[in-house]
Parts: structure tokens; sequence; C-alpha cells
């Protein structure tokens, strides 16, 4: 690459978690946003004093519980987006070493419904029952009878994925395991085409990134990790409309493909495509959404993901091993932005040589993917151990 | 083999807006309403400001006729939040006069429900005065 790459000067210099469980009793998603966030100061090894800038949902509460103000802040509530704009804020001056950070306990105790931040309040599709778990299915659906798509290859995604998390001691789920397609199979129905064991566990839990500029993640204790390009695709507002396969926009990308110009846009940055991926940390709600996420970014042909899947390339001995640390349906699924940017901790975490449980081989390019809402939005971002 | 049926009072109800209030308006009367574009005549839901195709913001309110398609379908056996009976089964419909609605299918089997049945709407109570929009399986008509 040029010393024009946008993301040439900026590196994720560390990344951390706090602890991750169902429940964090005594912690609200404050105090755990501060665990996350002074765990990752202290991982990269930078005095509190150089932070220049805080991002998340809680980063002006960060700036004066820390005492470091006047600090930037961009208050961005998102995730694989959020790390985007700072590398690209980073990227301009606007901040040296900024602090991105989020976590959420104690929000979700009414355990007679689903998480709060899955359920929609809109008039058009609350009165019918949606939440995210049939929003999905819907999207799912749509594939299965376009594509004869079968409920035993989205089962052996999760299997694959629940085994990752089995083996590793940071998952709320760890030791949980090893899980068969059939497993999964039996696991009570959620919504059809879906069972439980389909579907994101949910928990609490927070999560930290340092993004700076090149010259000083060289200096801190961990290897830098560089952003070779990224995108991000929304189609519209989050548990409003019916989350439909074939709407469209101005785009030859239907709403079943969100995620496919982000893609692109990321690839033709990095000067690299999917066979240039080491591993896949793509973000995991349901089984299928892996399905679509290969087909959408192009490691497969439309229509042929499911046979994809279940060609061996997924498993962490695969080509193209997927969310490695059991996400959001073992590892931890708080709210908030922690469950958007895991896929880019965990993706940090491989390329430095820090992942708990399965570690890949030494991998140079690393895929990390957020997305949510039947397929509404998907954002993606290529990281890579060689500065571009 | 489970029955659907429509939900019991003590679900969300709908809060309409400035821009729905004359959907909902239909429901309670027993009329399916829709927006349709006066300027390139797509046919429009949700209910909203503008045409998302062309831009135009001259919208004019129509009457559906309530028949359409299952254009895709799950079986929730997952209350969302207290009040949901299940199993209840979201659907979205490809109404005929040329747009796509979030709703549920009833009075039928849950092994009854797949891509392509056709449906009509079926004004269900569900507490306040409030009418739900639900489709319900009808004999296949002739085409067109």
């Amino acid at each position: 690459m040029t010393a024009s790459h946008p993301y040439r000067d900026v590196a994720i210099a560390a990344v951390a978690n706090s602890r991750q469980a169902r429940r964090l009793e005594g912690s609200d998603s404050l105090s755990i946003t501060l665990d996350a966030a002074l765990s990752v100061l202290d991982t990269a090894g930078i005095d509190v004093a150089d932070i220049d800038g805080v991002a998340g949902r809680h980063g002006t509460s960060l700036a004066y519980l820390l005492g470091i103000g006047p600090v930037w802040d961009p208050r961005l509530s998102g995730g694989v987006d959020a790390v985007l704009m700072v590398a690209a804020a980073v990227a301009a001056g606007a901040a040296t070493a900024v602090l991105l950070a989020d976590g959420e306990a104690g929000i979700y105790t009414d355990r007679e419904a689903v998480a709060p931040w899955t359920r929609p309040g809109n008039e058009f599709v609350a009165p019918f029952g949606m939440f995210t778990a049939a929003e999905f299915a819907l999207i799912a659906r749509r594939h299965m009878e376009r594509h004869g798509t079968t409920v035993d290859q989205m089962a052996h995604v999760a299997a694959t994925i629940r085994n990752n998390g089995s083996v590793n001691p940071e998952a709320i789920y760890y030791g949980r395991g090893p899980f068969t397609p059939a497993d999964i199979r039996s696991s009570r129905p959620i919504a059809e085409p879906f069972n439980l064991l389909d579907c994101a566990t949910t928990s609490e839990g927070a999560t930290a990134l340092l993004i700076t500029t090149a010259d000083r993640a060289a200096d801190l204790r961990c290897p830098p990790v560089y952003i070779l390009g990224g995108g991000i695709d929304h189609f519209g507002p989050s548990y409003q409309h019916p989350p439909s396969w074939d709407l469209t926009g101005n785009t030859d990308v239907p709403n079943g493909y969100v995620g496919r110009r982000a893609a692109r846009q990321a690839f033709a940055t990095a000067g690299i495509g999917p066979e240039g991926v080491d591993g896949c940390e793509f973000y995991d709600p349901f089984s299928f959404e892996l399905i679509r996420q290969f087909e959408a970014f192009g490691f497969c042909a439309d229509g042929e993901g499911g046979e994809y899947v279940t060609s061996g390339v997924i498993e962490p001995s695969g080509r193209h091993p997927v969310t490695t640390d059991g996400g959001t349906m073992s590892f931890s699924h708080p709210g908030g932005l922690t469950q958007m940017l895991q896929r880019v901790v965990r993706g940090v975490e491989q390329i430095q040589g820090r992942a708990s449980g399965v570690q890949l081989s030494d991998p140079e390019v690393v895929m990390c993917t957020c997305g949510g809402s039947g397929a509404l939005f998907n954002d993606v971002v290529l990281l890579g151990k060689t500065r571009p | 083999m489970t029955r659907l049926d429509p939900q019991p009072p003590g679900i969300p109800l709908p809060r309409p807006s400035m821009w729905s209030q004359p959907f909902w308006d239909g429901c309670a009367v027993g009329e399916l309403r829709y927006q349709r574009c006066r300027a390139c005549g797509h046919a429009l839901f949700n209910p909203g400001p503008i045409c998302r195709h062309c831009r135009s913001r001259d919208l004019d309110w129509q009457l559906s006729q309530g028949k359409g398609t299952v254009y895709s379908w799950t079986v929730s056996w997952q209350p969302p939040s207290r009040g949901f009976a299940v199993p209840y089964a979201p659907v979205i419909v490809n109404v005929d006069e040329g747009y796509q609605m979030l709703s549920n299918v009833i009075d039928c089997d849950t092994a009854d429900v797949v891509v392509g049945l056709d449906v009509e709407v079926d004004f269900r109570p569900v507490g306040e005065g409030v009418n739900l929009p639900y489709f319900r399986p009808r004999p296949p008509g002739p085409a067109g």
C-alpha cells in the first residue's frame, strides 16, 4: 500500500474486556465500563494523562471520573462504525489517543421478558410480537425458501461457534459443550427456524479499545493492530419496518445483503479480497446471520452460504474460522455498544496473539463485523498485522 | 400442531404518530388504509411523510381490499414480554395493492403457515378500543 492509505497513521494499541457474566452483581454499566477502560490503559502501558479523546455512551463520564478533561468526545453510539470514525478522527489529527469503552449491566432485570434492547417499541411491529429473533427469522426464511438452506446448516454454524466458546476460559459458557448440530436442533424452539441454541445469549459486561497514532502505538506494550479498510451499511431504523430481504434502495444491494457495499469498500481500501482474510470475527446474533454474511461479503456465491459453512472452512482449523471466542452465543452478549465492539476486540486479540481459547496460527488479516435488526445494518472492518 | 389465535388484551398497543393516525382510524372501522404517491404511483407502507421512490410529498390515502400472500414467516414460541400468548406467527404480507406489511397470521394451525399462503385481513380487538389488522388464510382466488 501507499502512504495515501486513509488509516496508515492509526493503530489499535490495545483492547480489554471486563469480566463477563449472565449477571454481574454489584455492578452497573458505568462501573464495568470503568473496569474495561482502566484495564485497557494498563494493558497498553499508557499513562492516563496521555488520553486526549474518549468515545462511547459513557465517554463524558469517563473523562470526568478519570480527571482528564477537556478531551475530544464525538459522542458515538456505535460499534465497528465507532472504531472507524475514531480512526478517521485520529488520522485527521482530532485526537492522538482515544479511549473507546462501553459496558452494560443492571439493565436486563425483568426476566419474564426478552432483553429490553431486543424488543421494539414501534407501533407497526411491537403489537405483532416482534423481537430480534423473529426479525432475523423472517430474513432467514426467505433464504431457505429461495435457496434451500437448511436448519442443519444453521445448526452447524451455532455448534461451531459454541464449541469455540466452550474452550475459552473467558467465555460465559466455558466448558459448556462440545455441541453437535443435533444438540442445537434439539433445544427448544424460539422463533422458527431458530432454536434456543441458534440464538445469542444475554449477559453483562464491558469492553474497551485504545485507538491511537501508529507512532505512539509503536512505543506501547502490545503489537499495534492496523485498520486496513472498513465500511458502514444501514438500510433504515431498527425495529420499525418489516425486515424484508428484498427491500432495495439506490444500489444493487438488497436488504438481505446489507454489508455487501461496506465489504466492497473495505476490501477496496485494503487491496485484498475474501481470500486474503485469515479470521472471520463475524457478529453472530443468530446462526443464519453467518451464512448471510459470508454471501454478502463475497466469500461464496449468493445462495451457497449453507453449503459453504458446512464445507470445513469455518472451524478453527479451516481457511476462514469464525467467531473464535464463542461470540454472542457463548462468550458474552451485553447490550449497548459492547456487543457491537466485541468482534473487533477479538480480532485484535487474534492478531496480537493474545486470544484465550482458540488462538489462530499467526493471522495476518482478520475481518470483524457488527450488525443487527433483521439485517438492517452491517458494518465491517479489516484488521491487519502489517501497517498499510 | 398448534392453533394460532389473536393475542389477548395486555400486549403493547400502537401509539399512533401524526403520519399513522389515519391508518389506525381505518382499523377501528374495519378499513385497511395505505398511502399511495400521487406523483409516481407507488404504494407506501408504513405510513410516512414522503415517497421513498420519487421523494414526492404528495401522498394519498387509499383503501386496500385486504388480500395478499405471505412473503416470509416465523412461528414464535418465546413471549417477547408479559402479555403475549404463544405460539404466534409474525409474517410479512405482500398486500395485493403493492406493498408489504408486518402482521400475524391467525385462525389456522402453525403447520399451515408457508411462504405464498393466500391471506386476507382480519381485524381483531386487542383492548382499549384498538383493532389490530391480523391476517387469516383465505381460499385461493382467481389470478389477478
